[in-house]
């Protein structure tokens, strides 16, 4: 298991591999569709962000409201496909970090190569688990948004697996052939 | 002729919106657990591990398995007998709108699909009415995640196509769906009808408890092959390798035209969340 500590680093960003068992601590973002139209929206007409996106992880996830006595609600990952289409400007300024899961374009993962970018998988479906590794919520942009704005996150120990790493190499690839090969299917 | 008044819907629909979204039904828990028992792969068993550990969390904290606490699908049977006092389907959206914010359950549902406009209130439901025999009236709430629903998929396929046209059809929209829709899955499958028929089959085949098969030994048969051959793809839990790709097959059917064979898959997540109240 490889403990992450944000900031995450086009370096540290680069010295994973597909297959790695991680755990973040530290600050990343959250944003789902509407989050990314806008941000691709604000680079277009070249205003700032309201975020850093430089060494940013964003965790594509659209979270319960928290119920009392809670930091978040149920917050586990949205299917990263319907992001493929901003994906790759947010990696050109800046971000090293994408949790989410499913599929990824090549358009995507020819951004990730070429400017030293990783695709995290945390388990869909398993949003209360996951919701115990977030320790504090609060929302930084496009409060209008309900469940889709910005929220920054402080987590502790935040469990993902990489999916795709800075190389191109590809979990959902290389686990089923390695899964085929032992059961001999 | 007996008497329901709206109300009593009205506050079915919120605790079945709540329970529903919080708590999985046993069946499911025990397809889950024995699935973990049987797969080989590391990977994959820890994966499963995290699947379960979750929903004990779920069920002793009552917070949402998944933060996409879904579209809310209403299917509600009346029964010829009942006379009903107000609006049903307003009495069907209040429901939703009180368990939605009284739950603290995601509102998921924008106004229009081009304009995207959040409802805020996670309104309205998707119903489906149907009558029956008798004087109750039986509610049913399946909140849907559009994860797995985006990856779900209906083919008018060619009476020649026959058996294998079907079977190859819904291993095909299992496997190009991959790791996207959450597997493990519940594959809903819905056979002939008409076009539309053919998907609210599919569709309410996911109701069906996982320990069950279709009654006519034919389709339950083939559910047993068809799971068998989704578990030899090696997508697994995740998509990251392993046995378990699907938990279920579920099989509905209906008669159809000469020219026609209508086939809909309907694809659910780990996390098929049905509950029922007879009223």
């Amino acid at each position: 298991m490889k403990k992450i500590q944000t900031p995450f680093t086009r370096e540290m960003a680069r010295s994973l591999k597909a297959g790695d068992a991680c755990l973040i601590t530290g600050v990343i973002y959250t944003a789902r569709d509407a989050a990314h139209k806008r941000l691709c929206e604000l680079i277009a007409q070249g205003k700032p962000l309201p975020m850093d996106m430089e060494n940013a992880i964003i965790y594509f996830v659209g979270p319960t409201p928290a119920k009392p006595g809670q930091a978040i609600g149920s917050a586990g990952p949205t299917t990263s496909y319907r992001m493929d289409a901003y994906s790759p400007a947010l990696i050109a300024i800046g971000q090293t970090g994408m949790i989410g899961k499913g599929k990824r374009s090549s358009e995507v993962i020819a951004a990730m190569k070429t400017h030293g970018a990783v695709y995290f998988g945390a388990t869909g479906g398993c949003g209360a688990l996951l919701s115990k590794c977030i320790k504090k919520s609060e929302i930084v942009a496009y409060e209008d948004l309900g469940a889709e704005a910005i929220r920054r996150l402080e987590v502790e120990d935040f469990p993902v697996t990489v999916i795709i790493d800075s190389e191109g190499s590809n979990l959902y690839e290389t686990g089923r052939a390695e899964y085929l090969r032992m059961a001999g299917v | 002729m007996r008497n329901i008044s709206a109300k009593q819907i009205t506050e079915v629909v919120r605790r079945l919106c709540i329970e529903a979204n919080c708590h999985l039904t046993n069946d499911l828990k025990e397809r889950i657990a024995a699935c973990r028992a049987c797969e080989p792969f590391p990977v994959a068993q820890g994966i499963l591990d995290q699947i379960i550990e979750n929903y004990h969390i779920a069920d002793e904290q009552s917070v949402p398995v998944c933060q996409d606490t879904g579209m809310a699908c209403v299917f509600i049977d009346v029964g010829q007998d009942v006379h009903i006092e107000g609006s049903v389907e307003e009495a069907i959206h209040e429901g939703v709108r009180q368990g939605y914010a009284d739950g603290y359950l995601r509102k998921s549902v924008v106004r229009d699909p081009l304009d995207r406009v959040n409802t805020g209130d996670n309104t309205p439901a998707m119903i489906y009415y149907q009558l029956i025999p008798g004087d109750q009236v039986k509610i049913t709430v399946a909140p849907k995640g559009f994860g797995s629903e985006n990856m779900s998929q209906i083919k008018m396929l060619k009476p020649s196509d026959g058996l294998d046209g079907v079977r190859d059809f819904v291993v095909k929209v299992v496997e190009e769906a991959g790791p996207n829709p959450c597997p493990p899955i519940v594959v809903g499958v819905g056979v002939g009808g008409t076009f539309d028929k053919a998907a609210l089959l599919a569709k309410k085949a996911l109701l069906r408890p996982v320990d069950e098969h279709n009654p006519d030994p034919f389709y339950a048969a083939l559910e047993e092959e068809l799971l068998e051959r989704i578990n030899r793809l090696g997508i697994g839990p995740q998509g990251f390798g392993g046995r378990t790709t699907a938990l279920a097959v579920s099989i509905l059917s209906c008669p159809t035209h000469i020219a026609g064979l209508p086939v809909a898959v309907n694809i659910n997540c780990h996390v098929t969340r049905h509950q029922s109240e007879v009223i």
